[in-house]
């Protein structure tokens, strides 16, 4: 139904605790696009996101049955590197995190835990990253100050640069504009539309505005379960259930 | 309820407070002035500079120098070896188990229990272990009893300081593809400034304590030149001058006092210093 997906969630169920949090999750993310998760607080999208990345693993008390095929692979299978799976997808999550250390090495960090140590090599990487953000002309001169300094919208395309330096296939974006101002948010919804020609995104918003502007596909999910995939004009503005009918227009948050 | 009754309320309680704060704080200029006042005449070079010689306990030639490079030689022995056990206790409850798992609530409430054991109870322990392995009163033994001693308190201090980490600092070293010993390097460079402050606190406490090294550390007009030798300390310094009749022992009492208050004060300075210049890269 989808061309080319990248993602293959297959029969996916989360338990924490006792609750069922994600129940008998099917969908094909598709590749070089940008596809929206949008739903109600609670209803599971975030603990979606985060089954993609296994960050999911970090919970106590998580039962995840099913599998999250990426290529071929299935990164919930028994024996599946959890670093490598990771460094394939970015994270950009509510606020920025920056790493506690400088401007300079907060995009070199995960060149350097994957093994690039020649400096001539770090400098290009970090150089690229920062221009393909639209950074480096704002920070060019003070890239060993601490990117604590930066503004908050500065240190989400920093986060951003951050993980594009580890050459991930797919970003996955959790709310990812919720804390920034408007210039800012505009200057990331520009980024994700440009990045969706060499990396698969996936994101979490609450926002549907957001979801209209950018996204490709969108996937509406309500009380753990997903009502309706499809392209976005399709699901937002002729959907085909009650329940994304309701959400769209308001009735249900 | 009325504006004025509200108001006469709110005058009352700020009273309280005050009333509290002002009590606490000039108990410790209290504190402080007495030792200076009482201690101060009898501070001498020789008192920092000598061991006791022949007749010291009975007001004649020496100092406390063993006792103080003694105090020095536990609490530094204590914080190093207490650091290196409490570091990678606190990174595995924290950033190695799950946030929430049974093993690390379970683990942080014995600690909890042992933070409130009294420090005879860690000297008298550690008394025990020696007895079996044969060692007998020394620097040694007195390091082992302070470490148990500190270890809680290390323990506690870095949890609190771990814990105010934002758990996205290390999602977000954990997405970037790092290993979880990776990603507690990250949050360690975040609580740099906590762990002086759990320095601080293990090392005051390690260097003031009476009860742990009373029966481990024993007490020698010697500096020990071996971890095996016994070892005096200021605290034990003072009790024992302090109980002797004569005035000029009891005032170099107070003068030891007075050094172990400077010691402990020159820490506090030098970890606030350390710490302040750690935050630099802060988030």
């Amino acid at each position: 139904m989808t061309p080319h997906p990248l993602i293959r969630v297959r029969d996916l169920n989360v338990h924490i605790d006792d609750h069922h949090i994600l129940k008998h999750i099917n969908i094909n993310i598709p590749d070089k696009s940008v596809t929206s998760i949008i739903g109600p607080s609670g209803c599971g999208k975030t603990t979606l996101l985060k089954t993609f990345n296994r960050l999911l693993d970090d919970t106590a008390n998580v039962k995840v049955t099913g599998s999250v095929l990426v290529h071929d692979e299935d990164i919930y299978a028994p024996h599946a590197e959890v670093t490598h799976i990771r460094k394939k997808m970015g994270l950009l999550s509510q606020r920025p995190f920056p790493l506690p250390m400088s401007i300079y090495d907060n995009v070199a960090y995960g060149p350097r835990i994957h093994g690039i140590r020649k400096k001539s090599e770090l400098d290009s990487i970090v150089e690229q990253q920062l221009k393909d953000t639209g950074l480096w002309e704002e920070v060019k001169d003070r890239l060993h100050s601490p990117a604590a300094k930066l503004s908050i919208g500065q240190q989400q395309r920093l986060c951003l640069a951050r993980g594009l330096a580890v050459e991930p296939e797919i970003i996955l974006g959790d709310e990812s504009t919720s804390a920034l101002d408007p210039l800012s948010t505009h200057k990331i919804e520009d980024l994700f539309v440009r990045l969706k020609e060499k990396y698969t995104i996936v994101l979490v918003t609450h926002i549907l505005r957001q979801a209209r502007r950018i996204s490709d596909y969108i996937v509406f999910v309500y009380m753990g379960e997903i009502i309706e995939f499809g392209p976005t004009e399709e699901v937002l503005l002729d959907p085909k259930e009650e329940l994304t009918k309701q959400y769209v227009k308001g009735f249900i948050s | 309820m009325n504006i004025k009754k509200r108001k006469a309320e709110e005058v009352v309680f700020k009273a309280l407070m005050v009333s509290a704060c002002v009590v606490v704080s000039s108990s410790l200029f209290l504190i402080v002035g007495t030792i200076v006042a009482k201690g101060l005449p009898y501070l001498s070079w020789d008192m920092v500079s000598k061991v006791p010689q022949g007749g010291f306990y009975i007001g004649k030639e020496g100092g406390v120098l063993n006792a103080i490079i003694g105090s020095l030689y536990l609490a530094g022995g204590a914080t190093v070896l207490g650091l290196l056990l409490s570091i990678p206790i606190s990174i595995y409850l924290n950033i190695y188990l799950k946030s929430g798992s049974p093993l690390s609530k379970s683990a942080k409430l014995a600690y909890d229990v042992l933070f409130g054991i009294p420090s005879i109870v860690y000297g008298a322990f550690a008394f025990s272990i020696m007895i079996w392995l044969g060692v007998r009163a020394s620097l040694f033994g007195g390091i082992i009893a302070v470490t148990l001693l500190i270890i809680p308190i290390l323990v506690r201090t870095l949890d609190e300081v771990i814990t105010t980490v934002p758990k996205e600092l290390k999602h977000a070293a954990l997405s970037l593809g790092a290993t979880r010993w990776e990603a507690a390097k990250v949050i360690l460079r975040q609580i740099k400034p906590g762990i002086y402050t759990a320095i601080l606190l293990a090392f005051g406490r390690g260097i003031g304590d009476v009860a742990s090294v009373l029966f481990t550390a024993g007490f020698s007009d010697n500096i020990p030149k071996y971890i095996d030798e016994p070892a005096a300390t200021l605290p034990l310094a003072i009790f024992f001058q302090l109980g002797s009749p004569i005035p000029e022992v009891q005032g170099r009492a107070y003068a030891s006092a007075l050094i172990l208050t400077i010691i402990i004060l020159a820490i506090v300075i030098v970890s606030h210093v350390l710490a302040a210049k750690q935050t630099k890269h802060k988030i």
